[in-house]
This record gives C-alpha cells, sequence and structure tokens, in this order.
C-alpha cells in the first residue's frame, strides 16, 4: 500500500507498509468472515439448544408422578385427567380430586403421595412445574388439533414411556409451521388421537384422504399463531 | 480510520441490534395470567389464578335450573327413570367412549367391577349385573357420578350431558351381558361373541 503525498508540485511516495501486509489484511479479511459466521452457528446452536428451548430438560416435580406407569401401565386415557383438552385451549393438569379418586383407596401409606393427600387435606394447589411452556406472543389451542385428528403423541412424543414429563420437541415456530405446511404428513383418524401407539400403515394415503375428511387447511398466516 | 462514517453506523446499527436480544424476556412472558399460573395478589391467598366461585352467587352459564338434567332425580325427588334428552345411537357411543375413559378403570369394561385399579387394590365396586343395579333407573348412575358413592369418588370433571349418555350406555350394557343369544339377529351374533370374548377387549 502507498500514500501520496502533494509538496509544492513534488511528488513523494512512501512504502508506508511491508509487502507481508497485503497477505495479512486478506487474512484478516477471512478470519473477520469465519469469526462473524462462527458466531452466527454458535448463536443458531444456542438458540436451539436445550439451554435455550428446554427440550428433554425433565423439571423435578413435587410429586414424581410417572406417565409410564399411569399410562402404559395402569391404561387410563389421557382424558381421565387432561379432561379439557378436547374442548379448550389449554389441556390443564388435574386437580387433586383426581388423584385422590384412586390414591383415596390405592398406595394411601406412600411417602411420595404425602403432598397429594395434604393438598387434598387443606385444599392447597400441588405446585406443579411447568414443563412447556410458549412464549406469550405466540397463540397455541388443543382443541382445534384434538379435533381435526393430531395426535398427542405428533407434539408431545412417547409420553406412554416417560417416568418424569418433558418437552419432546423445540416447540420453536419453524416446529409448528413444519407441520403447518404439510399437515397431511401427520395427522391420524381422531379415534387414535389419544392412542400412544398408533402408527400409519401408509400415511400417504391416508393423509390426504383425512384432510379431505376433515377440511383440514394448511394454515401459515402470522396472525393464526400472533393474534 | 474511525471517521469512516459507514464503517461507524454500521458498527452503530450491529450494536444497538446485537442490544435488542434483551428485549426477549419481557415480551416472552408478559404481565397477564395464564389458566394455572400463580398469582401473587395479596388477596388471593391461595395463589390461584382461576378463582373458585364466591359462595351464594351463580356464574354465568352454570346456573342448574333443570333438576332432571343436573341431578337425575324426577320432580317428586325420586331417581328418574326418563332421560332428559332423547336416547340416540351417536349418545350411546358417547356414553361408550365416556365409560371407557371415565369409569373402565375401576368398574371394567364390561362393568364387572374388575378394572385394571381394582387389580392394583382399590375396593371392589359391585357388578353392574347384580339385580339391584340392573333394576336401578339411570337416574340413579348420574346421581352417583355427580356426587359419589361410599368409597368411590364424585366424578365432576364429566359433563352433565356426559353422566346421561354414560347411564344410558351402562343401561344398554346391562341388557347386553344378560342377552338371551337367541334374540341376537344372526348377522351380527358372530361379532357379538367375538367382542364378548375377554382376549378380544382391548385392557
Ligand atoms: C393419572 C393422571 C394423568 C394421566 C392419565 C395423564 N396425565 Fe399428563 N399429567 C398429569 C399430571 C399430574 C401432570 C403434571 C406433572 C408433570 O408434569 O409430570 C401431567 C403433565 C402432562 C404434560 C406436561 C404439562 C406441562 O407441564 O407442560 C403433558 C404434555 C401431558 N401430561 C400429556 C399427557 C398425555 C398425552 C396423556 C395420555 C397419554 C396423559 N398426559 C395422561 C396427569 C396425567
Ligand atoms: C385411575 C386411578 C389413578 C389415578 C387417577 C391416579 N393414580 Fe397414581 N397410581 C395408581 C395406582 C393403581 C398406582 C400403583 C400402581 C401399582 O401398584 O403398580 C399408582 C401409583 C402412583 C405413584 C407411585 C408409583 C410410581 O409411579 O412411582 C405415584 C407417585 C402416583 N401414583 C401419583 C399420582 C398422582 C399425582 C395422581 C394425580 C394426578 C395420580 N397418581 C392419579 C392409580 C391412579
Ligand atoms: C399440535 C401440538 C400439540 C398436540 C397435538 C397436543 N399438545 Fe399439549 N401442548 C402443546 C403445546 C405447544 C403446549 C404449550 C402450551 C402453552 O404454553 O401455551 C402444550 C401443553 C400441554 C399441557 C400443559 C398444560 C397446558 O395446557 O398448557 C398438557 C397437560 C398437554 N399439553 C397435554 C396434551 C394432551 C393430553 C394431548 C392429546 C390429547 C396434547 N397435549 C396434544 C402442543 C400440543
Ligand atoms: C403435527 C402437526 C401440527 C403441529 C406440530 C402444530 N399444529 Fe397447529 N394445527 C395443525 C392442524 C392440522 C390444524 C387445523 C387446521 C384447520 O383448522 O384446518 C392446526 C390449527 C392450529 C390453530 C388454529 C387455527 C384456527 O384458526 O383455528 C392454531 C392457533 C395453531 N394450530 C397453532 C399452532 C402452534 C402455535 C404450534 C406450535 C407450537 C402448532 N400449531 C403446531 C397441526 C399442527
Ligand atoms: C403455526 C403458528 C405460527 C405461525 C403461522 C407464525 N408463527 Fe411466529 N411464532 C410461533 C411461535 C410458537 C413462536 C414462539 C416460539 C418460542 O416460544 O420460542 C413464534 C415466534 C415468532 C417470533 C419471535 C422470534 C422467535 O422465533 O421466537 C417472530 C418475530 C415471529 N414469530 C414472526 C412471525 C411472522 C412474521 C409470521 C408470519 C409470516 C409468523 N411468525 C407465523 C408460531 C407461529
Ligand atoms: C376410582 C375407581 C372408580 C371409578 C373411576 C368409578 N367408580 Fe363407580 N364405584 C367405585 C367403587 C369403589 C364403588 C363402590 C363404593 C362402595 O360401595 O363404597 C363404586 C360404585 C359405583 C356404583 C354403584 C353404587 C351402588 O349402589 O352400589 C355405580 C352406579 C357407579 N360406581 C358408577 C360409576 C360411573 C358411572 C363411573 C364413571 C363416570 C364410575 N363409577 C367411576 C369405584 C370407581
Amino acid at each position: 500500500m502507498a500514500v501520496h503525498f502533494e509538496d509544492g508540485g513534488k511528488r513523494f511516495v512512501t512504502q508506508l507498509f511491508s509487502k507481508s501486509a497485503n497477505s495479512l489484511a486478506r487474512m484478516s479479511i477471512i478470519i473477520g468472515v469465519f469469526t462473524l459466521a462462527g458466531a452466527g452457528a454458535v448463536g443458531a446452536l444456542f438458540y436451539r439448544s436445550p439451554y435455550y428451548t428446554n427440550q428433554n430438560v425433565v423439571r423435578s416435580q413435587p410429586v414424581p408422578f410417572s406417565h409410564e406407569h399411569h399410562v402404559a401401565g395402569l391404561g387410563i386415557d389421557c382424558r381421565f385427567c387432561h379432561f379439557n383438552v378436547e374442548t379448550s385451549a389449554y389441556a390443564g393438569i388435574p386437580p387433586t380430586h383426581v388423584c385422590m379418586t384412586c390414591h383415596s383407596q390405592v398406595w394411601t401409606e406412600a411417602g411420595v403421595l404425602e403432598p397429594v393427600r395434604e393438598s387434598y387435606r387443606t385444599g392447597e394447589s400441588i405446585e406443579w412445574q411447568k414443563v412447556h411452556r410458549l412464549a406469550d406472543y405466540a397463540y397455541f389451542n388443543h382443541s382445534a388439533h384434538i379435533n381435526k385428528g393430531v395426535g398427542c403423541a405428533s407434539c408431545h412424543g412417547q409420553v406412554d414411556d416417560m417416568r418424569l414429563m418433558f418437552q419432546n420437541e423445540t416447540l420453536q415456530m419453524s416446529w409448528c409451521l413444519e407441520c403447518h405446511r404439510e399437515p397431511e404428513r401427520f395427522v391420524r383418524p381422531k379415534d387414535e388421537v389419544f392412542n400412544m401407539a398408533w402408527t400409519a400403515v401408509d400415511q400417504k394415503a391416508l393423509g390426504a384422504q383425512l384432510v379431505e375428511e376433515y377440511d383440514i387447511q394448511s394454515k401459515v398466516t402470522c396472525t393464526t399463531c400472533h393474534r | 480510520m474511525f471517521t469512516n462514517r459507514p464503517f461507524l453506523s454500521a458498527a452503530c446499527a450491529l450494536t444497538l441490534l446485537a442490544a435488542l436480544c434483551g428485549c426477549d424476556q419481557k415480551m416472552r412472558y408478559q404481565p397477564r395470567y395464564q389458566p394455572s399460573d400463580q398469582s401473587d395478589f395479596a388477596a388471593f391467598e391461595d395463589h390461584r389464578t382461576g378463582r373458585p366461585t364466591i359462595e351464594g352467587t351463580v356464574a354465568r352459564g352454570q346456573l342448574y335450573a333443570d333438576t332432571l338434567l343436573h341431578t337425575g332425580k324426577a320432580p317428586d325427588g325420586s331417581d328418574s327413570s326418563e332421560y332428559p334428552f332423547s336416547i340416540t345411537r351417536e349418545v350411546l357411543e358417547r356414553g361408550q367412549q365416556r365409560f371407557n375413559i371415565s369409569c373402565s378403570p375401576c368398574h371394567g369394561r364390561t362393568g364387572d367391577g374388575n378394572g385394571m385399579i381394582v387389580q392394583r387394590g382399590m375396593v371392589q365396586p359391585p357388578s353392574y349385573h347384580d339385580d339391584r343395579l340392573t333394576t336401578a333407573p339411570p337416574g340413579y348412575i348420574v346421581n352417583v357420578i355427580g356426587n359419589g358413592f361410599g368409597r368411590m369418588f364424585k366424578q365432576p370433571q364429566v359433563t352433565v350431558r356426559d353422566r346421561w349418555a354414560i347411564a344410558a350406555y351402562i343401561k344398554a350394557l346391562q341388557i347386553s351381558q344378560n342377552a338371551d343369544p337367541a334374540e341376537v339377529p344372526p348377522e351380527v351374533r358372530d361379532q357379538a361373541t367375538a367382542a364378548t370374548r375377554p382376549e378380544a377387549v382391548k385392557p
């Protein structure tokens, strides 16, 4: 690189940098680009990491309630406990009364169930820790999905295998959209929504048929979920 | 070098953009409650955001003026043998579905009182096919669901219409379990015997 001075008509040309500065400059541009890209990639990784999304993170609960035990072991339907899921936006966490329909008679001495009995005696709620929580600027509705044949397992995974509940998906917008763009890849007959073991024999044919039958739309406008 | 204007403004813009990330949290969790959030309002000692109705008041849509529908009682106070709405095939199918969800864990799919929870230590309920219960009117069953019976807890989460649908289904179940095979139309007889065989009944 050279710097030009203008001085009384005379012209000097001085060499300020050595030749190697050229490659240094090129190097620094390349390093800069890589650092930026790297930072972007790390950012993206972080954004998708369980640390940020809470995916697969198990939360400690006041009672170590096991879906595996109650759903797979005892064959209890989701709706025995999450009885609002078909009619409301929120699936809801069962009130203590529901646990006590059985635990007033079964495992009445078990220490792990003491918080349940105490809650029943005193009327204070059990403080279940939320496992799923969308950002408040997104709107979600369970009944809209259940009544169009989207199975619990499509979003919550194999709940019947979970000793303790965890979030099976990222719950990020891209995940919602993956299905909203092509619902035919995921929908199932309404009878099978609560069945954890159901798998399609031929999802392509079935999906197309159900989309027709249930009048399922591909809803991707922003106002579907940001209202 | 730092008098380079485009560079300076680009740097400023980047810094501001980076700062925007910090805004996420407040938009994410806005100052409003969702069902089952905890309330920090001092007057709500139980910290529930979903408030129970205050004693002596009736919430909109929760006026139970229709005694028959809501309690299963006839005007004279006895258990009603009349249904508050007509029992169609759809109602029976709904009743079957709800029975399998809410009652079968204890009462068993056929109503014999041998459900999965009973096998794990729940007190055994009487079979629905005992004489006393086959003669009980549907209003009695509606009443048991709403108020409980002995060691059976009430099931308030079952909606009133579903209680009647379940009652109708139990009545049908009682007839089916004591049915004379000769009365079954021959074209569905095989189907019927297959369905009552225990191994064909899903757990
Ligand atoms: C015996 C009652 C019971 C049954 C049956 C049941 N659940 Fe649950 N469920 C609970 C309780 C209690 C919690 C709260 C504690 C926890 O998160 O583990 C819960 C939590 C959940 C959560 C997480 C909620 C959150 O905090 O975000 C999901 C998802 C869920 N259940 C799905 C299901 C599905 C799907 C089924 C049917 C296959 C089912 N449950 C059956 C009682 C039940
Ligand atoms: C329909 C009946 C039923 C309901 C409702 C029910 N449970 Fe259970 N639960 C059982 C039975 C039966 C067992 C014992 C299983 C066995 O013996 O194999 C059990 C066992 C347990 C155990 C100890 C065993 C384990 O899984 O580690 C816990 C804790 C428990 N239940 C919590 C709860 C809570 C909390 C609720 C309310 C959300 C609840 N249960 C609702 C039937 C029920
Ligand atoms: C389309 C995806 C999807 C399906 C299908 C689905 N869920 Fe959820 N579920 C979610 C999301 C997303 C949340 C978090 C909602 C929030 O934070 O507002 C959630 C939350 C929950 C919760 C916590 C309480 C609440 O309502 O926020 C429970 C319990 C639950 N789901 C149970 C179920 C059950 C049972 C089924 C099947 C009948 C089911 N879900 C089907 C996506 C789904
Ligand atoms: C596995 C598939 C699937 C996933 C995942 C999914 N959805 Fe849906 N969603 C559907 C289907 C199918 C419908 C029904 C469309 C219709 O009404 O025709 C629907 C409908 C909705 C509706 C109601 C639209 C209306 O106007 O009635 C909302 C809101 C919604 N979804 C939000 C979400 C959000 C938010 C997420 C992510 C957290 C999500 N969905 C994830 C399949 C899915
Ligand atoms: C199917 C539902 C759905 C649709 C349609 C949708 N979004 Fe989202 N969006 C979400 C959910 C869910 C989140 C929150 C994710 C979370 O909790 O981290 C979100 C988050 C966002 C965010 C915050 C950044 C982020 O990723 O968390 C922006 C910005 C956004 N959406 C813009 C849009 C725009 C613009 C559109 C229309 C082109 C749109 N969304 C359509 C569900 C949707
Ligand atoms: C948690 C187990 C359990 C569940 C769930 C349950 N029951 Fe029961 N039920 C019992 C027990 C135990 C008895 C016997 C109570 C006693 O004699 O103390 C009983 C008794 C009854 C009786 C007979 C009352 C009599 O006169 O002897 C009827 C009718 C009945 N239940 C109907 C239902 C219906 C309808 C449902 C579903 C909405 C249901 N039950 C759900 C455990 C259960």
